[in-house]
């Protein structure tokens, strides 16, 4: 074959490959990431997402050591085995990186997430509503004759469900602060 | 025992303790009570660049040629913006710098104030690692800790923003010895047992090779000297990216030439029809592999990477090693050796017979003229007649530099600075300079296109400033070749903007920076210009007037695969028979 038996102006060439050479599937995975605390860390961090086109579904982030400077960032993110192991790998790399954890992969963990769910209405509505709290093990952390706004932590699948029990009695804000979770056993 | 100072003053003191003999830079209010303290010393020369672009690249060809960290200081704003070409070309090719950035004093940041630009913002995804150091406390500590990423684990750039006001305060010196750098300590040791899977690969191979990249290069020059005794021991077949020529020389038995989608046909065949791949220090590029799905479909892959990130990052490998290449090499070789040095003798006669008929292919076969200059025969003469000195090959981007991987022989590391990863037009000139500085008795040599110089060719004022006899070798095709190339063969002829129009006249230009003009474009009179070039003592531009329609072979179209190589007509003409795997 010689150049000249490329067709010309055929658009099946390009200056890059535009098949995506991978087609396993994508799961959830919480990562646990502990970081030096300094200026511009998370940043880099939530950078290094943008930049190389991984999913961010929730993050969190606090000073977890005072003295010791340390942050914890747990993030839920999405991919195949392979996006998940190159996240990894590439978040261990990061100079301010001290430790990164997979509490998907490395065994059982504890996953929780904080939400405040506001609710307005009246009669029936504003019973069921606290009915179903209950069940929920919500708490009532303010309350007016027509609105509560509840306080429960959970998996962010009970959260989400919790939030569509309240869609129709009268759901008007809710505040979630994403995962923090934590490896089970000592 | 502590040494107060200013930040300034704390600056060129940790520069001189961490071994810094030369800065490329350029001034402005942000960075001029460092400027001040550069004034009155006179361990570490300044070399005053025309382009902050031109600083990066040249701190570059420092780095690239010496091993040692090259550094570059610029002033806030525009200062730093201009560096992030050079940031991001040193990030791409594991290249150790370390970038000084004035920043405006800490009390207006954030304010719009004048000359000011979020630097650690904008380069953080182009550095390896940056800081700005609001404390002078901590500013000495940061410059040490900065040279020590740069030059740990995958070497790469570095910046540290420094507001002016922490210039002028004072505060305690911290020494580099003090300094914490504790927690970086990537891993340089390969593990035993996956170094043990390797020796198996290595003794049961039948078609093997070895596939190195520029991470040989960065392990330094033992590194080199280890896989030199390997092949030669082994008696594999050795091929290697752009960005490590020279770790093997070209003159090796061993050598079957660069790979790639301008690489060697016979090093791609070897490498889309070998059993064990031994990746030592590249990462599986996709100049490199072409189509995912066909690289190398038949063989067992070993990674040598320090990084882990590279590994299994774009090939599955069977055989991941996470190290220094020096140190992971060592390993290899002495179980190899405890077990008896044993390799498939049989097979590997048979797999060397098979690459010589690849090799007879003569890939990189062109159609000389007696009337016109081939590029690929400029680079021929270049390279016999300049074979054997102290020399060092630059090159800017485009179809000359890969003429030039293909036609110029490497026999040691450091000895070649190309733009790999970005691909950088612009780089050659500036790099060339800053390996000059380095090396300043030897034959620093920047081979060019036309194009990619004008980009940066207000640096020939540096190189006559600082005596630095850099000579440009402009492969001179009047066109955005490369890109032409891509035209003619993929965008039917259209011909959009790859045209170089209102091109100066390169012997003036040289004239007028007081340096020297060579003009050339006939065969005939090719080596005597090419002498003169070498002879003369200063810088030169020379203007090596090419065939402007020349196409560069072998090509591997993107996203095709190895064994679907484009050929010239004139290698063409030696396949008839050859068989592709
Ligand atoms: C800064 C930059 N802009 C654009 C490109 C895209 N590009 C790659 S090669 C090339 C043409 C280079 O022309 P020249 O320097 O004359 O080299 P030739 O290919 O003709 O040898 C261009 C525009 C690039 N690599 N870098
Ligand atoms: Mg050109």
């Amino acid at each position: 074959m010689s150049a000249l038996n490329i067709k010309k102006g055929s658009t099946s060439h390009s200056a890059y490959d535009l098949r995506s050479a991978n087609s396993e599937v994508e799961a959830s995975h919480t990562l646990a990431v502990i970081v030096e605390n300094e200026p511009g860390v998370l940043a880099r961090v939530i950078g290094l997402f943008s930049g190389r086109g991984y999913n961010i579904d929730s993050l969190t982030v606090a000073e977890v050591d005072h003295t010791g400077h340390r942050s914890r960032i747990t993030i839920v993110t999405r991919g195949t085995p392979a996006v998940i192991d190159q996240i990894e790998a590439q978040l261990k790399r990061m100079v301010p990186v001290h430790e990164v954890q997979d509490l998907t992969a490395e065994g059982p963990s504890v996953q929780r997430e904080l939400a405040l769910v506001k609710v307005k209405g009246k009669g029936d509505h504003r019973i069921e509503a606290l009915r179903l709290a209950e069940i929920f093990r919500a708490n009532v952390v303010d309350s007016t004759l027509e609105s509560f706004v509840f306080e429960m932590t959970g998996t962010p699948e009970k959260i989400d469900a919790f939030a569509d029990l309240m869609r129709p009695l009268g759901l008007v804000e809710i505040a979630r602060t994403g995962v923090a979770g934590l490896k089970r056993g000592a | 025992m502590s040494k107060q100072m200013t930040g300034a003053k704390m600056v060129v003191q940790a520069l001189k303790d961490q071994g810094v003999e030369v800065v490329f830079g350029y001034p402005g209010g942000a960075v001029l009570p460092i400027y001040d303290e550069l004034f009155l010393q006179n361990d570490i020369r300044h070399i005053l660049v025309r382009h902050e672009q031109g600083a990066v690249h040249m701190a570059e060809g420092y780095a690239r040629s010496t091993g040692k960290p090259g550094v570059a200081l610029v002033t806030s704003g525009p200062g730093a913006t201009n560096a992030v070409t050079g940031l991001t070309d040193a990030l791409m090719d594991s290249i150790p710098i370390v970038v000084l950035t004035g920043q405006v004093p800490t009390f207006m940041i954030g304010t719009d104030g004048f000359q000011e630009a979020d630097t650690v913002g904008i380069t953080r995804p182009c550095t390896k690692m940056n800081w700005l150091v609001k404390d002078t406390a901590k500013l000495s500590d940061t410059i040490h800790q900065a040279f020590h990423v740069a030059t740990h684990g995958r070497p790469g750039p570095v910046l540290i923003d420094i507001p002016k006001d922490v210039q002028f305060a004072t505060a305690d010196y911290v020494p580099a010895e003090k300094a914490k750098i504790s927690h970086y300590q990537p891993r340089t040791e390969g593990d035993r047992d996956q170094i043990a899977r390797l020796v198996e690969l290595i003794e049961s191979a039948e078609r093997p090779v070895f596939y190195t990249g520029g991470g040989v290069i960065n392990s330094g020059p033992r590194a080199s000297q280890l896989l030199r005794e390997l092949v030669a021991e082994t008696n594999f077949p050795i091929t290697s990216t752009l960005m490590g020529l020279g770790s093997y020389p070209a003159s090796g038995k061993n050598w079957i030439g660069m790979l790639g989608m301008h690489g060697l046909y016979e090093a791609n065949l070897a490498m889309h029809g070998c059993d064990v791949m031994i990746n030592i220090g590249a990462r599986f590029d996709d100049r490199i592999t072409g189509r995912i799905k066909d690289f190398s479909p038949r063989s067992k892959k070993a990674h040598i990477d320090i990084d882990p990130s590279s590994i299994n990052k774009v090939i599955r490998v069977d055989v991941p090693i996470v190290g220094d290449v020096t140190k992971v090499l060592e390993e290899v070789l002495r179980q190899w050796r405890a077990r008896g040095s044993k390799t498939d003798q049989r097979g590997l006669s048979q797999w060397w017979k098979q690459i010589d008929e690849w090799r007879a292919v003569k890939c990189l076969a062109y159609k000389n003229s007696t009337t016109t200059i081939k590029p690929q025969y400029a680079l021929e003469r270049l390279e016999a007649l300049t074979k054997g000195m102290d020399r060092y090959i630059c090159t800017e981007v485009g179809q000359h530099q890969m003429w030039a991987a293909q036609f110029l022989g490497f026999e040691d590391p450091n000895r070649w600075m190309t733009s790999g990863g970005l691909g950088t037009m612009g780089y050659g000139l500036p790099a060339s300079i800053g390996v000059q500085i380095a090396h300043p008795d030897a034959l620093v040599i920047n081979v060019a296109g036309e194009a990619s110089w004008l980009m940066n060719m207000q640096e020939m004022g540096t190189a006559m400033q600082f005596r630095a006899p850099v000579k440009q070798f402009i492969l001179n095709n009047e066109r955005l070749g490369m890109v032409r190339q891509w035209q003619e063969l993929l965008h039917g002829e259209r011909y959009s903007s790859s045209w170089s129009e209102s091109l100066p006249d390169f012997v003036k230009l040289a004239e007028a920076f007081g340096c020297k003009g060579i003009k050339c474009d006939d065969p005939k009179d090719l080596d005597d210009a090419i002498m003169e070039m070498i002879r003369y003592d200063g810088p030169v531009i020379f203007d090596c007037l090419v065939e402007k329609h020349e196409n560069c072979f072998p090509m591997i179209p993107s996203g095709k695969p190895h064994n679907e190589m484009l050929l010239s007509a004139d290698a063409e003409a030696f396949r008839s028979g050859a068989v592709l795997v």
